[in-house]
């Protein structure tokens, strides 16, 4: 080879060489200066976390919720909602914050337009999201409150606890953790989350008129309130247009009232909340249903 | 004659669609036994009744007044009595809190007279434009007095009237530029005091013969030395009317990204508002009317009517002679940017300038299907976006990363849509992406 040549490689060689050498010491002063002095209780926090990444605490990701935990004395350390329990008393620990109770929740869906053969007031053409489809005058269901029932909440929820049966979806207990993810997906707003111990529920979230409720659904609510005036625990309002029960209310009262509110009813759609077998009971019909 | 004028970038050529109602002359609807009046009808918080049920109204009375912020007053578009509050369909919203007025039928309408409007002040003449209501009712709806009181560090040397009424079938602003030629030059006049500046265009598409003469005429007969309104008839391209469009069209001045066209020393009013204006202003009457066009293949009889605000769309139907067996689809607005709605139950409101009955071969029903990256639709983007892209990442579910395409610069004109050979809801995309992306 060319004398001329070898000493030209050998010289490219050696300055990439120098390069390098340069950049790598650069760096490694950086690092230096920039260090950042890693909180261990942090890390031993996060690692006690579920590590489901779901965002249902409210901090983006697990190791926000870490950091805010350990940082911020207001933030409670029961907010990691598939841990439940376990975690929350190991976060408590960990933190040295007081243990707040947790709750068993789950999410519940609003709406019973199947049983209440809600008919479609458009065909709808265009992205199939329940975002996409309620931009275009509140979505095909004659109902403006309804589910869409394209999926949304399914589609959101990190735990896979949602099914869509014939376009409805519904929640599985053994997997639900209560973290909200689909409660803020959802674009009508007809997921809740509500405490495995309630005893009663209106799976409805119409806020229209009962006349017009009556036009376009067999079951709604049609907000006559018969509910809130019998209930002797005074556990039930109709407020901004909806019936919300006071749950802990409820339950605190006790069997004694016999669900009168769910006996009243005119619309049977307050009805008892029998938890888990309830659930698995309208996933069933819905199944037989398609 | 002028060259005709255009904007540089993008846009697109649907067919005008006009020929069912360009010809007739507005006709005035017979007012319904009742009109629900929408409490939010402009940009801002909505209205606060200042009446309640029971109450006698007049016509022209203040009903609703804007307690903090931006707003406008608004008024009962006939005399009668205030049935009860509730609420009422909407194209965007589905349903919003309205008023329900029940008609007087033995009322006799309220006759307004001219005022000596030049004597007045800017600021009595801003009042008096305040005072009546008066929204950008061409476009968004909102209040022109604000847009009349440009922040001094910009200050305005021309004034644009937007007559181009680019959208297919709408010949509302067409009928009225011919039927209202001068009470339009005057509310042009009026502004040009209030804003303190000499020179108004009045912007029009070439495909308007009759209205560039007409209001030439009109023009040519106020402007003195002191003052000039000219015409400008501007090319046949949609969309001609869209705000920082026609600034670039009339006086080659780009307006940049998110800030309004007072940057640019320029304030633009659709001809219907200059119009309202000179109601507003010389007449001292309250905005509680509107010229609309009714057309499209799916209604018996199309027409411009002139109707109270608070009509219901099925008051119009029945009017009009009742749907035909062919009706598909019905649009609030124009067919480019307009909303579909289901529901005949929904009144008129200050914006509403056409509710098209269409059937079905004036609509395109295919189902869209994946990009085929032609790039089409970043052709015709007149804001030099690219749509495209936006629907992509909203089908993979990545909505709030869009930003970086400028979804918040989209003003959802729908050329994207109009072109895509693929029939993607681009316009869909944008909107979702909107809510869902990082400003
Ligand atoms: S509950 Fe909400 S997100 Fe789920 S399918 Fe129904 S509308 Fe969509
Ligand atoms: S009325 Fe209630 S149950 Fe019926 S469709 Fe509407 S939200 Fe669902
Ligand atoms: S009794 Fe039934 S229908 Fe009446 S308000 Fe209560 S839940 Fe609704
Ligand atoms: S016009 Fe339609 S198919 Fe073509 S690049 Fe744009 S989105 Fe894709």
């Amino acid at each position: 080879m060319d004398p001329a040549l070898v000493k030209l490689a050998l010289g490219g060689i050696a300055l990439l060489g120098c390069i390098g050498l340069f950049f790598g010491i650069g760096l490694a002063l950086a690092a230096h200066k920039f260090a950042v002095e890693a909180n261990p209780l942090i890390e031993e926090v996060l690692e006690s976390l579920a590590g489901a990444q779901c965002g249902g605490c409210g901090y983006p990701g697990c190791e926000g919720y870490a950091i805010a935990v350990v940082t911020n004395p207001e933030v409670p350390p029961n907010l990691c909602f598939p841990g439940k329990e376990k975690v929350a008393e190991r976060v408590a620990q960990l933190t040295g914050k007081k243990m707040t109770a947790v709750e068993d929740m789950i999410a519940l869906v609003r709406c019973s337009r199947k049983e209440g053969r809600v008919s479609h007031k458009h065909e709808y053409i265009g992205f199939a999201s329940c975002t996409a489809a309620n931009l275009g005058f509140g979505g095909p269901s004659s109902c403006n409150y309804s589910c869409i029932g394209l999926g949304e909440c399914a589609e959101s929820c990190p735990f896979d606890a949602i099914a869509m049966v014939d376009g409805f979806p519904v929640v599985n207990p053994d997997k639900c953790v209560a973290c909200g993810t689909c409660v803020r997906a959802c674009p009508k707003k007809v997921i809740e989350l509500m405490s495995l111990k309630a005893r009663v529920h209106v799976p409805c979230s119409t806020k229209d008129l009962g006349k017009n409720v009556r036009k376009v659904c067999e079951v709604g609510c049609i907000s006559c309130q018969m509910c809130v005036k019998k209930c002797p625990a005074e556990a039930i309002a109709y407020t901004d247009g909806l019936i919300t029960i006071d749950h802990p209310k409820c339950i605190a009262y006790g069997p004694e009232c016999q669900e009168i509110c769910v006996e009243k009813c005119p619309r049977n759609i307050m009805r008892k909340y029998e938890g888990r077998v309830a659930i698995a009971r309208q996933a069933d019909g819905l199944k037989m249903a398609s | 004659m002028t060259s005709l004028l255009t904007f540089p970038k993008g846009g697109v050529h649907p067919p005008a669609s006009k020929g069912l109602t360009e010809n007739l002359a507005i006709e005035v609807m017979a007012t319904p036994d009742e009109l629900e009046i929408i409490l939010g009808q402009h940009i801002g918080a909505p209205c606060t009744p200042t009446v309640a049920p029971k109450d006698a109204v007049q016509e022209g009375q203040v009903i609703g007044e804007v307690t903090k912020g931006l707003g406008v007053p608004l008024h009962a578009p006939v005399a009668g009595t205030i049935k009860s509050f509730g609420m009422s369909g909407h194209p965007m919203r589905v349903s919003a809190p309205s008023i329900t007025i029940q008609t007087n039928k033995e009322a006799a309408p309220v006759q307004y007279s001219r005022c000596d409007w030049q004597k007045l002040a800017k600021e009595e003449l801003l009042a008096k434009v305040h005072g009546a209501g008066i929204i950008g009712i061409g476009g968004a709806g909102f209040p022109s007095h604000v847009k009349l009181s440009p922040p001094p560090d910009n200050p305005v040397d021309t004034l644009i009237l937007n007559g181009a009424e680019c959208e297919p079938y709408i010949t509302a602003d067409h009928r009225q530029m011919l039927e209202r030629a001068q009470e339009i030059v005057e509310g042009a006049l009026v502004i040009l005091k209030i804003l303190g500046i000499t020179k108004c265009f009045i912007g029009i598409e070439n495909n308007k013969p009759d209205a560039i003469k007409t209001m030439t005429e009109a023009a040519a007969a106020v402007s003195t030395p002191e003052h000039t309104v000219v015409v400008q008839p501007l090319q046949v391209k949609y969309p001609q009317g869209s705000e920082k469009q026609l600034i670039q069209a009339i006086t080659g001045r780009k307006v940049p990204g998110f800030a309004l066209p007072s940057a640019v020393g320029v304030v633009v009013h659709n001809v219907s508002t200059a119009r309202a204006i000179y109601d507003a202003v010389v007449l001292s009457k309250p905005l509680y009317e509107k010229v609309m066009t009714i057309s499209g293949k799916g209604i018996k009889r199309p027409a411009n009517l002139l109707v109270k605000v608070g009509t219901k769309v099925s008051d119009i139907v029945e009017y009009l002679g009742g749907v035909t067996p062919e009706l598909a689809k019905i649009v609030m607005g124009g067919p480019m940017m307009g909303f579909a709605v289901s529901s005949l139950d929904i009144p008129v409101t200050k914006t509403t300038s056409s509710v098209l009955f269409l059937a079905e071969d004036e609509i395109d029903t295919t189902p869209h299907s994946q990009c085929i990256r032609c790039g089409w639709c970043l052709e015709a983007c007149p804001m030099g976006l690219e749509p495209k892209e936006v629907g992509l990442y909203v089908e993979a579910g990545r909505p709030q990363d869009t930003g970086q395409f400028g979804v918040f610069e989209c003003f959802e004109c729908g050329c994207c849509a109009y072109v895509c050979p693929a029939k993607r809801p681009l316009v869909q995309f944008v909107r979702l992406a909107k809510m869902k992306a990082k400003r």
